[in-house]
């Protein structure tokens, strides 16, 4: 578990964080959204330790993260598994390399138990075969799996994900929501994942964290949302036409009811144009 | 940022490089790494360079001395002193600060920009001395040799242009090679090595490892780093020189 207390991070006199408070639970996919310059990222490497906040407490399993020394921050980040946006795989190193590392530096395993739980990872992440290709050989979803790979490779007790879709087709950041999920659940780990993918937000929001202007604006899960009233929430998640559509829909099956300022008229109009009837096979 | 500012930084890299390292075995693998990308990867260049800059030193030399009552091995000694003393540890150290240099920062750079550097910290690994302190160390103890390796080919070439083109014999620059050799000079050339090959390693190490931006950016390092570590050597080499050869 991650408790936040009180963050504060401001970069000179411009304040980036106010004062954020925050539980996150393991064996929860904790999702951070908020549009850019919310204060998302900032949150989430204050959190991991790549900034240092102005004030506050951040604990890991009780443990104050915020007043340890570099050592003990050190033996904390151990236990931290991070994808980033771009995955940042070692690009000298091939997929294999890539995913040994962390067991090189860490570990005193023999080459061959290395070896196992390298390609246990892979399979893992559904990339058997791939153990010799560079990172510049591979599309970059499969740069996704291997950074997951890696990640997972030590058993981490804390997963952060700094946008897993980026860059990405919905298909594939599908397939990579699933494999966060899955893992999130299967190793009981305290996921942190930063998104403002609308698709992520409603297949893995276990727990979710709206930032706005550097506040937690809202917090809830998936289901939540759609019946959020937090107008900010709703312009920021609702943005289009389809999505807000899609949310009234739900809520009519859901409630019987749709959101107040629309009305049943604009979900079951009869302007829509007609559809085209599919080819029928000879 | 001023001046001051990026001095303390740099010294805050330096003094941070110095902790206990995680796995000794990787440190010695990434050492070893980096004294073969140092090394081997100059390699050619030095090669080049030295036998050249020897060969030059003694038509130039000839050149000038045109006095009867000049002996021709006191070619070979100026050859040997020139190169031994500025040649090669100057002239090497400037070309290995654009090799050697540009590689470092670009690949600092690039780690940087890409996260790389972020994902070992997250790891828990210290990144300055992972990254940073092997690179120095395989420095101090790669450029070194390719001076002494300099020298010697230097010298050669210098011999090699002199019998070739008639200047002077083989032994009449022999006889000089050996008459009035300074060991002191190689005492010098060596201090000269070690002080130029911190330099080469640490401030494009410096500009790689700091660098903020994009591709852009990281171009923008490694023409820095070139042009401050080639001052640096400049400035290294006459206050050596000021000190030492007194």
């Amino acid at each position: 578990m991650i408790e936040v207390k009180n963050l504060k991070k401001s970069f000179g006199d411009k304040p980036i964080l106010h004062d954020v408070n925050v539980v996150m639970k393991p064996g929860l996919c904790n999702l951070i959204i908020g549009s850019s310059g919310s204060g998302k990222t900032v949150f989430m490497k204050c959190i991991i330790g790549l900034f240092q906040p102005d004030s506050g407490d951040i604990l890991y399993d009780g443990k104050n993260f915020t007043q340890m020394n570099a050592d003990q921050k050190k033996e904390i980040r151990k236990e931290i598994g991070m994808l980033f946006q771009g995955s940042a795989l070692f690009s000298s190193m091939t997929v294999e390399e890539n995913i040994i590392f962390p067991l090189d530096m860490f570990t005193k395993d023999t080459r061959k138990e290395k070896m196992n739980r390298v390609n246990q990872v892979l399979e893992r992440v559904n990339l058997v075969g791939a153990n010799k290709k560079f990172p510049a050989e591979i599309s970059g979803g499969m740069m996704k799996r291997v950074g997951i790979a890696r990640s997972i490779v030590l058993n981490p007790k804390y997963l952060f994900v700094d946008e897993p879709n980026s860059g990405l087709d919905p298909q594939t950041s599908g397939l990579i929501d699933k494999l966060i999920q899955e893992i999130t659940k299967e190793y009981n780990i305290t996921t942190i994942v930063n998104t403002h993918d609308m698709n992520s937000v409603m297949e893995m929001g276990d727990h979710i964290i709206y930032m706005y202007q550097g506040n937690k604006e809202w917090e809830g899960n998936s289901n939540d949302i759609i019946f959020s009233k937090n107008e900010r929430l709703n312009d920021f998640i609702f943005a289009s036409e389809f999505l807000r559509d899609a949310k009234d829909m739900r809520m009519l099956e859901e409630t019987g009811k749709i959101s107040n300022d629309r009305n049943m008229k604009e979900l079951t109009s009869d302007d829509a144009p007609e559809l085209v009837p599919a080819p029928t096979d000879k | 940022m001023t001046f001051f500012t990026e001095i303390g930084k740099y010294l805050l890299m330096i003094k941070n490089m110095f902790s206990k390292p995680e796995n000794y075995k990787m440190y010695w693998r990434e050492f070893m790494h980096q004294c073969s990308e140092i090394g081997i990867g100059s390699l050619g260049i030095v090669v080049i360079i030295s036998i050249f800059m020897g060969a030059v030193s003694t038509v130039q030399t000839a050149y000038q001395l045109t006095s009867p009552f000049l002996q021709k091995y006191i070619i070979a000694q100026v050859v040997r002193d020139t190169v031994i003393l500025e040649f090669a540890p100057t002239l090497v150290s400037i070309v290995l600060s654009g090799v050697v240099g540009s590689k470092i920062a670009g690949e600092l750079g690039n780690m940087r920009v890409s996260e790389q550097i972020d994902a070992l910290e997250i790891m828990g690994i210290n990144t300055k001395a992972y990254l940073v302190a092997p690179k120095i160390l395989a420095a101090l103890v790669v450029i070194p040799m390719l001076i002494i390796l300099a020298a010697l080919l230097g010298i050669w070439g210098g011999k090699l242009a002199g019998t070739m083109s008639g200047i002077i014999s083989s032994d009449e620059f022999n006889k000089g090679l050996f008459m009035g050799f300074v060991p002191y000079n190689v005492f010098f050339a060596l201090s000269k090595a070690y002080t130029f090959a911190f330099l080469i390693s640490s401030i494009p190490a410096y500009y790689g490892y700091y660098v903020k931006g994009g591709a852009l950016e990281i171009g923008r390092a490694s023409t820095k780093a070139v042009v401050v570590t080639c001052v640096s050597v400049l400035f290294a080499d006459y206050f050596l020189a000021a000190i030492l050869l007194k």
